[in-house]
């Protein structure tokens, strides 16, 4: 029994880790992601166009465990590669973004609405 | 279109609202007819119902010869002769030849963007542009209409009327804005592919303002040498684009010169930043399919990033 419950508690959903924004709107980040033209390379789920295929599918974001299939998805690493994705990653495709911290922040619940 | 509200004031932009004193007269003119239209079948479907279900002293008024040579013949010849005279009038004065001295810029359409070109006072190309038309507030500017390939139209909804562009011909549009701001224009003859893609932007300036733009545009940026600069040469952008002040001399596609310092790139239809370059470089099929840019699988993600900076940089 206690093994049961023990392999239940490792199992426990721990995507949850805290994916909350503090004063973050995600009505506000979906206006930037537009005037961005974050669709210019993302597919997004309820934008028609652009669709663009550079970068993944941000369908299902939500629920993804990594950021461009490399880092945990967590509030504080999306706000950061959200503004500058390169100093995460020099690999990457994604340029900086001129926006402000507040309004990566914004984008990041943005980003957890999209189912 | 995407992001391009705030460059706007809003999407769409509005149609009627005339911003200018070439505007204002075809705005006025649509409300007639839109309102004398509306009053014609107003009447037309009145004098029907009366003569299907009227009283019969009312038919027997209708069957009369007289209301036939009225409503029939004189109402319609006197209205569309008034409407005909006035819209030749109003067609001459917004295409009237340029008077000496104003400004005079070349606008030619191309599948599916637009070259626009600055002449001199001796009507020579003097300054190459592309996708955005800059005016000076308050002075009437006139267009010089031309196709490359196909017919286009130029319609700026705030600042004039619709005209066509023809390949083999020149016609002229005049347009004047009353207050600075950005206008957004649209090309309203369908050419192929992607057509509705086909945006462009018109900004007005203080005078004083339009004159600094003018020197400054005039004058080759001062390109930032390094990795986006090489790629630029070396992955054949200038095979199509002209980059005054580099090797890069191409003509197929749009003048690239000040490219970072433009509101909007793929023709009037994504907002201009570092995201939106690198898109458009790596995958422009996926955002205008069919545009004359390829896809350019061959460059990496650091490439893309060093190619997006270096235009951007391109004020």
């Amino acid at each position: 029994m206690t093994l049961i419950l023990l392999t239940a508690a490792a199992c426990a959903d721990k995507s949850g880790g805290p994916r909350q924004l503090a004063g973050a709107d995600a009505e506000r980040g979906r206006q930037t992601a537009e005037r961005l033209a974050c669709a210019a390379c993302h597919e997004i789920p309820g934008v028609a166009w652009p669709q663009g295929r550079v970068g993944g599918s941000l369908t299902g974001f939500a629920g993804r465990p990594l950021i461009a299939g490399r880092f945990r998805n967590q509030p504080d690493v999306l706000v950061r590669w959200l503004s500058d994705a390169p100093s995460l990653d020099p690999s990457t495709g994604m340029p900086p973004l001129p926006i402000t911290a507040a309004e990566a922040r914004d984008v990041a619940a943005y980003l957890y609405t999209l189912k | 279109m995407s992001g391009l509200g705030e460059i706007f004031g809003g999407w769409p932009p509005p149609v009627l609202d005339p911003a200018g004193p070439f505007a204002g007269p075809v705005t006025a003119l649509a409300w007639v007819l839109l309102i004398s239209g509306g009053l014609v079948l107003a009447m037309v479907l009145g004098v029907t119902s009366v003569a299907l279900f009227g009283p019969r002293r009312w038919r027997a008024k209708l069957g009369h010869e007289r209301l036939v040579w009225i409503g029939g013949l004189a109402f319609p010849v006197v209205v569309l002769t008034a409407l005909l005279l006035h819209g030749l009038s109003l067609t001459r004065d917004l295409s009237a030849p340029p008077q000496p001295g104003e400004t005079r810029i070349r606008v030619t359409g191309e599948m599916w963007w637009w070259r626009v070109a600055y002449l001199d006072t001796a009507g020579r190309e003097a300054v190459q542009d592309a996708n955005e038309i800059h005016i000076p507030v308050g002075r009437p500017v006139t267009l010089e209409l031309e196709a490359a390939d196909v017919i286009h139209s130029l319609w700026i909804p705030r600042l004039a009327g619709k005209v066509d562009m023809i390949p083999g011909r020149r016609n002229l549009m005049r347009i004047n804005a009353d207050r600075p701001g950005t206008y957004a224009a649209q090309c309203a003859e369908f050419c192929g592919g992607p057509h509705a893609l086909m945006g462009l932007v018109v900004v007005a300036h203080a005078p004083a303002e339009w004159d600094a733009w003018r020197t400054r545009t005039a004058a080759p940026p001062t390109p930032t040498p390094g990795r986006g600069a090489e790629l630029f040469l070396s992955a054949g952008c200038g095979a199509c684009h002209t980059v005054r002040g580099t090797p890069a001399n191409g003509l197929a596609g749009p003048d690239l010169t000040h490219v970072g310092s433009r509101r909007t790139l793929g023709a009037g239809i994504l907002p201009n930043h570092q995201g939106t370059l690198a898109a458009w470089i790596a995958d422009s099929q996926a955002i205008k399919p069919g545009n004359r840019m390829p896809a350019y699988p061959v460059l990496s993600g650091p490439d893309i990033r060093a190619l997006a900076a270096w235009l951007g940089s391109l004020k």
